[in-house]
């Protein structure tokens, strides 16, 4: 847990004033800025000058009309989509992330459990998930959403148990001998050294899962479910040849996506800012 | 050597200790053999040897973090592991062991939550501790902000926190430079002098135990075997200039020629298994 | 346990297998316990409870799944359901494992020029990023309806699913050496191409080892979403679309079909697994937290 430091000791030098701070920012930032107008302009650009298809690759400037055109009500809702979609996912993530905690505190308690329960876990995190979808469908219903949620959640499953797991076991050995010279008792241990320590391994895992929660969502809509998801129009309005509305419907999932990890992210600055991950001196 | 002490003045009472660890029903090292100590209250004792003679082993006996093979320990007039229970004494490791997550007073305060004590009382007690160890100006950082020696400086204090009549410190500044040891050893002696706590060191330092200790105990290479107690009979306060008397560097030699007579200097035994087994709780 | 480290791959072998014969233990159970009525030559079981989910027809008997696999893929037709789902299994395998290596290649390739050049890293570490938190494979269909259903769309999408990891990761690995091997290397006037190969790929292997195991999965999974609504008509992912349509009148197809697919995901990540093992093998490292 303590490192090596240092071989002197002395408090952080005094943060920059704000003004400066922001100026670093940008200047961090500016060539991902740069690459991302840079790519924007040049397939417009292309698009118009080659005059290529835009039945398969549209424009961005198409891609931006279609949204626009199709945000409330019309062929394809697509802000209602993506509220049906991120509910799936948002679903899913909380089953899956609750039965994840669930089963790691369970078999964290005992150490044969956790050798014969760990390998079984990581060789099931290697199945395609994704093909229980139909059977999810026949489960609970092709159009209720609790059916992709389920997808979802065995989806989260397996890497929050895996890691929150780790993160309760794998604690140093000199920790666990210093409790035991206090006479801790095993529920002091893991409320003071096991549960902190398994954070960083949880908001890992959590960052992960909210990735995989959406793909849960999405890929399960694929494979049948009601009309206003973002799944549906994706698989609808490419069989329409309407690509434009299929970006824009990707683009949606994937605002979503990010949206649900940059708030892990801060979740992460809040619960663990001593971590060394966390604790970085330069931004991002 | 030792007078017989008066039972009740003996704050550590060590009889017909064997430690032998096993596996699999089948003995593999004798680790201590034979050891009779007594240790009064108020005492600075050294236990030095080369790696493997079981200083380690036997520190963790006088803790109750391992049970003796045979014979008894005997701390504050019960056996160890009432005093463990009784949580009378605190333990400093080679590694500072703190908890990254918590700031250096959180750190001091753990033993003192363990126990149970009022918020406030904690409070009081974990910044006098820090004073003590003259780390009260950093009370509100973390660990990683800290140098090796200032982190155990706030293990000594976490140590003391409970106020125990024993304090057993296992090599606490092996990791750190000779003239930061230097500077620790006299921190040490000051503290000693300050709370009238009985101190148990191990070190593999001859001038280190001469410079610290009013006993310094020789240890044989494994099976360890106490070789000989040797007094030191240099005054109090000492400080920098005791460093450079003709009595220390004779008790030094003393010390010396007593390790060598064990077979302690000079074709080290297989590594440090001993102590590594018992810092790992193997226990046979 | 007894079983000493080397063999310890034989102890984890074994608790797998206890758990597939617990989950299959389970699975009968809850038909005992709350399923459709249960008849045999002369006998009959009526469960007591209803369990919604454990009719024959939404949890089919184990043996039933396993008696489809010996009978006709389709009425009249001359293979059986197991050589089928053996092929179809082959199918997306392939596909899965051209895009898997290529991705790799890409990764690799993408982390030695960000190791390389910080001003490249910061311009494009960001989507790097940003990828892993969009549900790529929801690009899965479009790519299939771009290029066609063939097995170019699907090598596309197992690419691209492969090197986002493997990148990410070997940033971290081609970085990992000790500062003080590098300075080593330095004092020998090596070239940057000497230090990238005997230095940085070496220290690199356990973390491409990490991705790669995800990324098994992971091309597995897009090869099958890009299959099924794509219409590839060879491969495991058609093969759950057909038998999720039909499955009324056969849910043993399907299930069979998904423990193809469970099959072939623990195949590979068992192959990765190995290879890490061979590769890695002496390193003293623990290849056990898989």
């Amino acid at each position: 847990m303590t490192s090596a430091a240092p071989s002197v000791g002395v408090p952080l030098a005094p943060r920059p004033g704000r003004a400066k701070r922001i100026g670093r920012s940008v200047a961090y930032y500016a060539p991902a800025i740069a690459v991302f107008v840079g790519v924007i302009g040049l397939w417009e650009i292309a698009i118009r000058a080659f005059e290529v298809r835009a039945v398969i690759v549209p424009a961005p400037s198409a891609i931006g009309a279609a949204l626009v055109e199709n945000w409330g009500a019309g062929r394809w809702p697509l802000f209602d989509a993506a509220r049906a979609t991120l509910f799936e996912a948002l679903g899913g993530l909380v089953i899956g992330t609750l039965a994840g905690l669930a089963v790691a505190f369970g078999v964290s308690r005992w150490a044969n459990a956790r050798d014969a329960v760990l390998p079984a876990a990581i060789a099931a995190n290697a199945i395609p998930i994704i093909a229980i979808a139909p059977i999810f469908n026949a489960w609970f219903g092709v159009t209720n959403p609790l059916s992709k949620m389920m997808v979802a959640a065995l989806l989260v499953f397996f890497p929050v148990m895996i890691n929150v797991t780790r993160g309760l076991t794998q604690v140093e050995p000199a920790a666990i001998e210093l409790m035991r010279s206090y006479a801790a008792s095993e529920w002091a241990v893991l409320r003071k050294v096991r549960v902190p320590n398994a954070l960083p391994f949880f908001l890992t895992a959590l960052k992960v899962a909210t990735t995989l929660s959406l793909i849960g969502a999405i890929v399960g809509e694929y494979f049948g479910g009601a009309s206003g998801v973002i799944g549906r129009v994706v698989v609808q309005s490419a069989s329409a040849l309407r690509f434009d509305v299929t970006w824009a419907a990707i683009l949606l999932g994937a605002v979503a996506g990010i949206s649900l990890y940059l708030a892990v992210v801060l979740l992460e600055r809040w619960l663990i800012p001593w971590h060394a991950s966390v604790r970085r001196e330069e931004p991002g | 050597m030792t007078d017989q002490p008066d039972r009740a003045a003996s704050v550590v009472r060590i009889s017909g200790v064997d430690k032998e660890f096993s596996a699999g029903g089948r003995v593999v090292t004798t680790a201590l053999s034979g050891i009779d100590l007594d240790i009064r209250r108020g005492e600075f004792v050294s236990l030095i040897g080369p790696s493997g003679c079981g200083k380690s082993t036997l520190l963790r006996l006088i803790g109750d973090l391992i049970a003796p093979t045979a014979g008894s320990v005997e701390v504050n007039g019960k056996p160890a592991h009432a005093a463990r229970l009784g949580r009378e004494y605190g333990m400093v490791f080679q590694a500072p062991v703190l908890f990254e997550w918590r700031s250096v007073e959180d750190n001091v305060k753990l033993p003192l939550e363990l126990l149970g004590m009022a918020r406030s009382e904690r409070e009081t007690r974990a910044r006098q501790m820090l004073d003590l160890v003259e780390l009260g100006e950093f009370r509100g950082h973390h660990p990683h902000q800290l140098s090796g020696g200032m982190q155990q400086r706030v293990a000594i204090a976490r140590a003391l926190a409970l106020q125990p009549a024993i304090l057993l410190m296992d090599e606490p500044f092996g990791a750190l430079d000779e003239m930061t040891r230097e500077r620790m050893n006299s921190e040490v002696l000051r503290i000693w002098q300050q709370t009238g706590t009985t101190i148990v060191f191990v070190t593999h330092s001859i001038p280190e135990a001469v410079f610290l200790s009013t006993r310094v105990v020789v240890m044989s290479p494994r099976p360890g075997r106490i070789t000989r107690v040797v007094d030191v009979p240099l005054g109090q306060p000492r400080n920098d200039d005791t460093r450079e008397e003709p009595r220390y560097f004779q008790v030094v030699t003393e010390v010396r020629e007593a390790l060598r007579a064990g077979g302690g200097l000079g074709g080290e035994s297989t590594g440090a298994s001993d102590d590594r087994l018992a810092a790992e709780g193997r226990v046979g | 346990m007894q079983l000493s480290p080397e063999r310890g791959w034989l102890r984890r072998l074994l608790t797998f297998v206890a758990f597939v014969a617990l989950v299959l233990v389970v699975w009968e159970g809850l038909k005992f316990v709350g399923g459709d009525p249960w008849r045999g030559d002369g006998w009959e079981w009526h469960p007591p409870l209803e369990i919604w989910f454990a009719s024959d027809l939404l949890l089919p008997h184990i043996w039933d799944i396993w008696g489809a696999l010996a009978d006709p893929v389709q009425r009249g037709s001359e293979q059986s359901l197991a050589q089928f789902l053996v092929g179809a299994a082959f199918y997306t395998w392939r596909e899965a494992a051209i895009g898997f290596v290529l991705g790799a290649i890409i990764g690799i390739a993408l982390a030695a020029l960000f190791v390389h050049s910080r001003l490249l890293e910061r311009a494009l570490v960001p989507y790097v990023i940003a990828s892993q938190t969009i549900p790529i494979v929801a690009l899965a269909p479009m790519i299939v309806f771009a290029f066609g259903p063939s097995v170019v769309s699907v090598v596309i999408i197992a690419t691209y699913l492969t090197f986002f990891p493997v990148t990410i990761s070997m940033i971290r690995g081609l970085r990992a050496p000790d500062p003080r091997a590098l300075e080593l290397m330095r004092s020998y006037a090596a070239s940057r191409w000497s230090v990238f190969w005997k230095v940085r790929m070496p220290a690199s292997l356990p973390y491409l080892f990490t991705a790669l195991k995800i990324s098994a999965t992971a091309s597995i999974v897009g090869a099958i979403v890009g299959e099924g609504p794509g219409g590839i008509p060879d491969g495991l992912g058609r093969a759950i679309v057909n038998f999720n349509t039909q499955y009324i009148s056969g849910p043993e197809k399907l299930w069979a079909a998904i423990l193809a697919s469970a099959i072939l995901g623990i195949a590979f990540f068992a192959l990765i697994r190995l290879g890490e093992a061979l590769t890695l093998r002496g390193r003293g490292l623990d290849a056990g937290t898989a």
